[in-house]
Formats: C-alpha cells, structure tokens, sequence
C-alpha cells in the first residue's frame, strides 16, 4: 500500500467518530431555529412532534400534562413488564409461586412488581382524567373528532390491559375476577334466556369460550389471558398511540382558542417576546418539498411563526419532565407500598366480598343489578355515547378553554349536582326498599333486565341532557350535561363499590361493621 | 364522457386488474375467516362432567350435605334426592348455604331452601341437576344437564 493511501486511511480512521454520528444526525447543532426544526423532524421518533409548537402548549394549565403522564406510565409498564416477564411463568401450577419469587427471592422484584402496579393503576386514573380534559376544554371538535375516537379505543385498551394483568399472579383475586369477566362476557345469556332463543343464538357462550378456550375457568384461561395482556393487547395500544400522537400534529397541535385575546389587551398585537424563543427568521431557507405534495390543509396553517416556539429543546425538555416526575412517583409508592398478592386461587371457596380494582367497582355496583345491562350493554353505551359526542356536537367554539362561558359553567355545575342526586338514589332506593323482586316475587327477568337503578339512572341521564339540549338549544351544552352526569355517576358507584359494600355485597356506612366470623 | 347512464368501455387491463385484485383480497379474507376457527378447540381438556354421589343410604331423608368440591348441595326429602348446583346464576361465584337458603358473595343474589331466585340480580333459579344410577347402585350427576327444579330422583330398586 502506497504512503499515500496509509495516510489517507489513517486519515479517515481519525474521523471516524464525527463521521459516524454525521452519518446518522445530518444537521449541525441544534442552535438555529433551522436546525432546531431539523432534529425534530428529520428524526423517527421525534418527527411525531410539530417542529414548532404553539407556547400555550407549554403551560401547565393547558393541558395538565395528562396526555405526556400517561404516555409516561405506558413506558414504565412495558419496561417493568419486560422485566418481570423473564420470571413470571403463566401456567397454572407455576404463576403463583413465580409471582412470589419476584416478590421475596428476585434481587429489585418486589420493587419492579411494585411500580408496574402502581403505574398500571395511575394509567387508568391519568387516562379517565385526559379524557375530561379533553371533553371540558371542547378539544374533540372538528378537526380532532377520530383522534378521540383514537383515545376512546386506548380508554379500552387501557382498561383491558388493566383487567388482563390483574388475572396473572393466580391468587383469589386473579380466579374469581377471570370467572366473573368470562361470565360478563356470557351474559347476553341473560337476554337470550329471558327471550327464550338461547339454544340457537348463544352470543354470550361463544365470546365466554373464545376467552376461556374451556367451558371452566383453567389453564387455557391462563394462557390466553397472559398472550392478550403480554401481546395482543400492548401490540394495539402501540399502534393506537402511535395514530393518537401523529394525529396531534396532523390535526394542527393542540386545540385553542382561535384569537388569544394577549396580556397587553384586546386587539394588541401578539408580542414578540410571547414565546421563550426567537422567532425564526429564515423561513426563506425553508424547505416545502414534501408539503407541496400532500395536498389538503397544511399541519400548521392558522399558527402565527411569533407564537410558537421549536418544540426541540422546549418540548422535548417538558416531556422529559413530565417522564421523571412520573418516575419518581411511581417509585416512591413503589418503596412505600407494596402490591398485594392474596391467597392460590380457590376454586371453591370465593372471597366475601369478592372485589375489582376500584376502577371496576363502579360496574360491580351495576352489575349487581343484572349482569348484562351492568357488564355490557351501559357501558358499550356509554363508550359509543362518548364516541358520538364529537360527530353529534359540531357548534362551532373555541377550543382549548374550559367550559367556555359562564353559561356552559352552570350546566356543568348543575349536570354535576343531578348526576350525583341521582346515582345516590339508585344506591340508596335498592339498598333501603328492596327492588321490583321484594316488591313483586316472581316478576318475569326481561323486566329486570329492562327496569334496574342501572338502566333507570342511565335513562335520567340521557332524559336530563335532552332537556338541556331543547332549553339551550346547544349540543355542546347538552353533551356537558350527558358527560358531567356520567362521570359523577361513576364516582359515587365507585365510592359506593369501594366503601360501602361489605361481605355478600350489602350495605355497610363503615369497614368496622362488617360482620366477623 | 363516460357516466352512469352511459359508461365508458372497461379495458381489459382493467377488467384483470380488477379481477386480480378482488381475487386476492377475497383469498385474504377468506383465510382470516378460516383461521378464526383456530380459538375454538374440538375437544375441550376437560374433566368429566359426571360425578359420584355414593349410594342412596348415606342421604336419609330430611338431611342435606353440601360436597365443597363438587360445588353442590345434595338435599334429601320424602320426595326423593337432589343435587343442586351452588354456582351462582348469575356471575358464577360459588354461593353458601346456610339452611334456610343460599347466598352469593360477589354482587348478593339470594336463593331460597329450593334454590329459587329471592333477590338479587340473578336471573334464574339455582340449576338442579340430573340424577341417574350406576349400575353398581351408586348416585351418579351430571353437571351437564338440568331437571326442572322440584323434580326430586327415586331411587327405586332399594327400597
């Protein structure tokens, strides 16, 4: 080899490195607004941000960062999950003992168990709180209607991966959670018998079966169970997350008030110093190439350049924030509390009072009236309800405000008080007087099944926001109405399920009075 | 102009193309469909659903016993034997007996000493289940099958 090419390689060995990242990062450092841009959107994973971002996206007030929470919460859960996947063996005679290896033998099992629990009970918690947000800031309108169809599915998926990971361990919780859900899922059962066509339409066995792959809850249930909460369904809540995310910088970011009304008063000019960041200046570097293909509204049409900031580091650094403070909070409940873990599972013997998680007590309490209208048919109701809102409620409003008006305010407030009225008096009713089979022993079951305090309390909801919607004559108004109630309903059927059902599911005001034996 | 009332020639590139994209759509689709049958097994991995009582003397009339691990109460009466499952109607909880009837306690459904519905929210009456004899004279269920609820079993032949 010539001195020429040793020199040359010798060379190009010392360039090696800045060669390297070159070839993988082909912008300068992130210091112009330019290259700002460019390491936000010639990335993979971050290029899912807007370049730029609107600075009201930054405050807290926004947004509560429950959207970034939860999304921080799902990454916690897939990394402890992983972990605790190299032990955790889903077998009938294994589950149990595995689940108390990570617990007492695994060097940081327990602390890894530990933090995936109380992260999967914060994701349920983060994700029905972004939904509010979402709903009472109006930010479902046109044109962000699928993505909370998107979320709708991940409320789903949310709630599914919940209800699978807590059948795992195989304690007494796990069994008899596994055999009330495949008997919810049978419950069309309840219908088909009441109507009397259950020998040719059997719905509900099917679905209990496909669940099950056995007609008894056993070790195909266990199986299933473990591919649905460890595969199928985090496979679906990735890719849901990925559309829900995309579709955020697609439907123009965040949504907000078309006119701010600035600090400086109505009508002033947007300062410049409105946002932490200069404004970029060398749009004429800018590049369209790609936006002139793709025809339809440009992602950032209405955002004035002085009002947004890079999302690089800006965001990027709030999200981060976001991740640690989620972190810590898991940890330290992590360190301080530790997930229970009840007996083997007994086939025989089920617990008195046999309980969900609190996020399902809500729907225990209705189920406790009929299976099926309490399992299945309020609350597929209820989430093709929620779907609707956006498609049936099209006024025309500022996004991003809370309850725009004082108006749509008193609504809430007064949809809050009924709600609450209401679903204490359909605890209240069944608990003092009894229900239509004290009053009348041997009415027939489709009248259970169509008059129970679930459907009734269902029906004075709908019934309350149709009135809402005749005197305001707003869908935006009455879908406050339709929502508010909703969710005081499923906070004080939740409180009730939590605390105030006892053994054999009877009323108790207090723990203490639970009868002992 | 081709319209509705008038449409334009179809050529045969697009005839083929067409017909071989529908082609293979349909083979997709039909294979997802067929594959769905892959969840539902033929056989179920299952014990049977037939359990011995024991012989008719060990339920004198007037007694009742509940076999924990056969989620059942064997009751006895003048009128004969009956076996009446204790899984809950209406999520499948096993319930307790406590003599004068049977309590639930995942969501309280209540039944009364013949296993019908008092309150609560399950929908139908606790399932009583067939009742034959072994040719060994045995007691013999079947949680398979169901008796009309009242229907106790003679067992003839002993007496």
């Amino acid at each position: 080899m010539s001195e020429q090419n040793m020199q040359a390689m010798w060379r190009n060995t010392l360039a090696l490195p800045g060669n390297l990242f070159r070839s993988i990062v082909r912008h300068g450092r992130p210091d112009s607004a330019r290259a700002r841009s460019q390491a936000v959107f010639s990335n993979l994973f971050l290029h899912i941000h807007s370049t730029r971002i609107h600075h009201r996206t930054l405050r807290f007030s926004t947004t509560a960062d429950l959207g970034a929470i939860s999304a921080s919460l799902f990454l916690i859960l897939t990394g402890t999950g992983i972990f605790l996947m190299v032990y955790y063996k889903p077998s009938v005679d294994g589950a149990y003992d595995s689940i108390k290896d990570i617990h007492y033998v695994i060097p940081t099992g327990r602390l890894t168990r530990n933090i995936h629990r109380w992260a999967a009970h914060l994701m349920v918690l983060s994700v029905i709180l972004h939904m509010c947000r979402v709903f009472f800031t109006a930010s479902y309108k046109k044109p962000r209607e699928f993505n909370w169809l998107v979320g709708m599915g991940l409320l789903v998926v949310t709630l599914a991966l919940s209800f699978t990971g807590y059948l795992l361990p195989w304690d007494q919780l796990a069994y008899w959670a596994i055999t009330i859900g495949a008997n919810i899922a049978a419950s069309p059962r309840e219908l088909t018998d009441a109507l009397g066509m259950t020998a040719w339409f059997d719905p509900g066995g099917f679905t209990r079966e496909m669940l099950l792959g056995a007609s008894e809850v056993g070790p195909e249930a266990l199986i299933r169970f473990n591919l649905l909460h460890c595969v199928i369904l985090p496979i679906a809540a990735v890719v849901l997350l990925g559309v829900h995310f995309w579709r955020i910088r697609k439907d123009g970011g965040l949504g907000r008030p078309h006119q701010e009304v600035t600090p400086a008063g109505k009508g002033a000019a947007v300062s410049q110093q409105a946002g932490p960041a200069p404004v970029s200046t060398d749009s004429a570097n800018k590049t369209w190439g790609l936006m002139a293909l793709v025809p339809g509204r440009s992602p950032a049409a209405d955002i004035e350049p002085s009002e947004t900031v890079p999302a690089w580091p800006y965001l990027l650094r709030a999200e981060l924030l976001v991740f640690m403070g989620t972190m810590l909070l898991c940890l330290v409940l992590g360190i301080f509390f530790d997930a229970p873990l009840k007996v083997l599972a007994d086939p025989v013997h089920p617990e008195n009072p046999a309980k969900a998680p609190w996020y399902f007590l809500g729907l225990q309490e209705l189920v406790s009236y009929s299976a099926f209208v309490g399992g299945l048919f309020i609350p597929a109701v209820t989430v093709v309800g929620l779907g609707l809102v956006p498609y049936l409620d099209r006024e025309k409003e500022p996004a991003g405000i809370y309850l725009d008006g004082a108006h749509n305010k008193r609504i809430a407030l007064h949809s809050a008080l009924f709600g609450t009225l209401c679903a204490v008096l359909a605890v209240a009713i069944p608990v003092n007087f009894g229900w239509l089979r004290d009053w009348f022993p041997g009415v027939p079951q489709l009248f259970i099944i169509l008059f129970n305090p679930g459907t009734l309390l269902t029906a004075a909801y709908v019934a309350w926001s149709l009135r809402v919607a005749g005197r305001t004559g707003s869908t935006r108004s009455s879908a406050i109405a339709l929502f508010t109630c909703f969710l005081m309903g499923f906070i004080i059927l939740t409180y009730v399920g939590t605390e105030l059902r006892g053994p054999n599911w009877d009323f108790y005001w207090s723990r203490s009075d639970w009868p002992v034996h | 102009m081709p319209s509705r009332v008038e449409p334009g020639r179809v050529t045969r590139r697009d005839l083929l193309g067409a017909a071989g994209l529908w082609t293979a759509g349909l083979a997709i689709l039909g294979s997802l469909v067929g594959l769905m049958r892959l969840p539902i097994q033929r056989v179920l991995p299952e014990a049977s659903d037939r359990f011995k009582l024991g012989s008719p003397e060990e339920f004198p009339p007037g007694s009742s016993k509940v076999l924990q691990d056969q989620q059942v109460l064997v009751m006895s009466t003048q009128e004969g034997i009956a076996v009446l499952s204790m899984v809950c109607t209406h999520l499948g909880c096993v319930v307790s007996y406590s003599g004068d009837g049977f309590t639930c306690p995942c969501h309280g459904s209540r039944f009364g000493p013949l296993g019908d519905v008092s309150a609560g929210p399950a929908p139908r009456a606790l399932k009583w289940l067939e009742i034959s004899l072994a040719p060994n004279g045995k007691l013999v269920a079947d949680k398979g099958r169901e008796v009309e609820p009242g229907s106790f079993f003679q067992a003839r032949g002993k007496a």
